[in-house]
């Protein structure tokens, strides 16, 4: 996707839109078992992914999480191919083979979501790396959750990015629950004050404010592409459903469900628009999504021809 | 390749430095992080000298952040650089595993992209290192589709098979050996002296035996077959050098005709490089096999400190030579 200078509350209210619509449209499509593989969805939050990728350009990077369809969709991702990827077709992102958790774009800069909690953030660190060494001036930024602040890769990370000032944009996407258990189970302290302690900047924000989100990741991604190094933000929103497609998520009540769905980012920038602009969007994002789901579904069910494939560089016998 | 080819004697450790040399010299996306790897140039001294020839942005060191350091090798990796990462010993690979097995070795996998990344690490075999700092663990990653297993033997190997390693485009985890870094070898003083990965080295020629060695068990059943020639017994050594992808037609070619088999490692026995050899042997061969294979492994037992006692549990060149001797029914 392009970046843009100004904030454009209509082209982020439009990418969030998207984003939620794929993932309703690929929930339906789990409960018509049509989906063969896990689905982690991802509605509520995406106001975390389109703000945060905002300030980015192609060439940047980001690495992404078991949650990961509104940071691949907000990074510029056909809503047509990741489609077929969860539906396991073989015009999907990884032939229909990876699914949900491993989607991957590195045309656009998406190195991939990733099965592993905590997996991304070592690469994305070597991403920015990268990026200092080759003076590209791209930057990477690495999402996670606060689940992921547990591990510890992010101790190692912050630790090295902020020794070397690497041109890094930390974003933990606190949705407040960590597989089927509360942030609290999981989480001493606040996770954006440990910044603090690396001697970088580090900063909490609305994550239902797609516009505070990005202010914040485009000071973040400035001071990095400045040469001036990491940031961290935390960006807290809230997991709607539960840790995966299929799960009740029993574990929470309906009372504290309704109050987090209240902070809905979708509602709260659509309230700024133009009513017309705002029909119009929601009027072409159906017809992408419907695009998307005919071009998925016309597309042959990964088959075994692609078991082999892209393992090595060459064939090894 | 011409008959008289100018070489010198170098060391294990020069073979390495000099491959790092040429590679950073002939592309400059070939960089270079690790624990101590920069400033002291390694702890045993194999990287010195690279910091002063190509400065710090392209030799790095790194702090102790095993896991991290592979991520910081695969995200450059997938932004266009050719990165060669330390771990210091392979012992502190399992800090790293994630990095390794899920998420370099997987890459391409995932993302139909090259993953040019090397992994150096020292299997600290041959020093006083203890049960942390000595262990072999190269049939774990052995059994991991997407990566590249590299152990050399020798000086000229060392050197040929890292430079082919720092140029290939899928992750590459290459075995260094402590007891191995001082020890010296003939490499050719003119061209690149590029190996090909998943190319087996025959070391000997012999028609009794095939005994299929690795590290620092090569020049073991070097010294082995030597010692049973004299008592009239005709073995093949074979050193694979890539142990993944391996080259199975030259060992099975060998133990076709031989029809007998010894495997050695410096490995405990379960489940290591030694059994897969010996079961993949059994499996193509059965028909020309005249003997059981058998594997010559470290007992299993953690790694002493005290090199003496250390060098007890190794498997030792007589150990082959026994077992060379069981597989001909002379013991």
């Amino acid at each position: 996707m392009a970046s843009s200078d100004q904030p454009d509350p209509a082209a982020r209210y439009r990418l969030m839109r998207l984003s939620r619509r794929f993932e309703e449209t690929v929930h339906e499509q789990f409960q018509a078992d049509m989906v063969p593989g896990p689905l982690h969805l991802s509605i509520g939050q995406e106001a975390v992914a389109v703000g945060a990728c905002a300030p980015l350009t192609d060439a940047d990077s980001i690495l992404s999480t078991h949650r990961g369809h509104h940071h691949c969709i907000a990074k510029g991702a056909r809503p047509d191919r990741l489609m077929a990827e969860l539906l396991g077709r073989a015009d999907g992102y990884s032939h229909g083979r990876g699914g949900s958790m491993h989607i991957a774009v590195p045309s656009l800069g998406i190195l991939g979501t990733n099965g592993i909690v905590g997996g991304g953030i070592p690469i994305a660190t070597g991403a920015a790396l990268g990026h200092q060494v080759s003076g590209s001036g791209a930057v990477a930024l690495c999402f996670f959750g606060e689940g992921a602040a547990a591990n510890g890769v992010l101790g190692e990370a912050l630790n090295t990015a902020a020794l070397w000032k690497l041109p890094l944009v930390f974003v933990c996407e606190n949705n407040r629950y960590v597989e089927l258990t509360p942030e609290s189970v999981h989480v001493a302290g606040e996770i954006w004050r440990r910044a603090a302690g690396y001697g970088m900047p580090g900063e909490t924000v609305d994550g239902n404010d797609v516009a505070a989100v990005e202010s914040a990741a485009a000071a973040a991604v400035a001071r990095a592409r400045a040469g001036e190094g990491p940031t961290l933000i935390e960006a807290t929103t809230y997991r709607w459903f539960g840790h995966y497609a299929g799960d009740k998520a029993a574990y929470r009540d309906d009372e504290e469900v309704s109050e987090g769905r209240r902070g809905d980012p979708l509602v709260r920038t659509r309230a700024g628009l133009d009513p017309a602009a705002a029909d119009a969007a929601d009027a072409a994002v159906e017809q992408t999504i419907a695009a998307a789901l005919e071009f998925a579904l016309a597309s042959p069910i990964a088959g075994e021809d692609i078991l082999t494939l892209g393992h090595y560089a060459e064939e090894v016998r | 390749m011409s008959t008289e080819t100018a070489a010198r004697p170098l060391k294990f450790w020069q073979g390495v430095n000099q491959a790092l040399v040429e590679e950073m010299d002939r592309d400059e996306r070939v960089v270079l992080f690790g624990e101590d790897v920069a400033r002291v140039g390694g702890p045993y001294g194999v990287t010195r000298g690279l910091l002063d020839r190509f400065g710090p942005e392209r030799v790095r060191d790194t702090p102790i952040s095993e896991a991290l350091l592979v991520g910081l090798g695969t995200g450059a990796g997938a932004v266009g650089l050719r990165p060669v990462v330390e771990i210091m010993f392979f012992d502190f690979a399992m800090l790293a595993m994630d990095q390794i097995v899920n998420q370099a070795a997987k890459y391409r996998y995932f993302t139909g992209e090259s993953m040019p990344l090397t992994i150096r690490t020292m299997c600290g075999a041959g020093g006083p290192n203890g049960a942390q700092h000595s262990q072999n663990f190269e049939a774990w990653f052995c059994s991991v589709p997407g990566l590249k297993v590299v152990m050399p033997s020798n000086a000229a190997d060392a050197k040929g098979l890292l430079k082919s390693s720092i140029r290939d485009d899928d992750p590459t985890l290459f075995i260094e050996t402590q007891g191995l870094l001082t020890v010296r070898a003939a490499i050719a003083t003119e061209g690149e002296g590029l190996i090909p990965l998943g190319s087996a080295s025959v070391r000997r020629a012999g028609d009794d035996v095939t005994v299929v060695a690795i590290g620092r068990m090569v020049d073991r059943a070097l010294a082995a077959a030597e010692t049973v020639a004299a008592e009239g017994i005709s073995v093949e050594v074979i050193d694979p050098r890539t142990l993944s992808p391996i080259d199975y037609p030259t060992i099975l070619e060998s133990v076709s005709r031989t029809g007998r088999l010894v495997a050695a490692t410096e490995a405990t026995a379960p489940c290591g490089f030694a059994a897969e050899v010996c079961a993949r042997a059994a499996e193509a061969c059965h028909a020309e096999l005249v003997a059981p294979p058998t594997r010559v492994c470290a007992p299993f037992i953690n790694i002493p400190t005290p090199v003496p006692l250390a060098e007890a549990r190794a498997p030792g060149a007589d150990d082959v030579a026994a077992a060379i001797r069981g597989a001909v029914g002379k013991e």
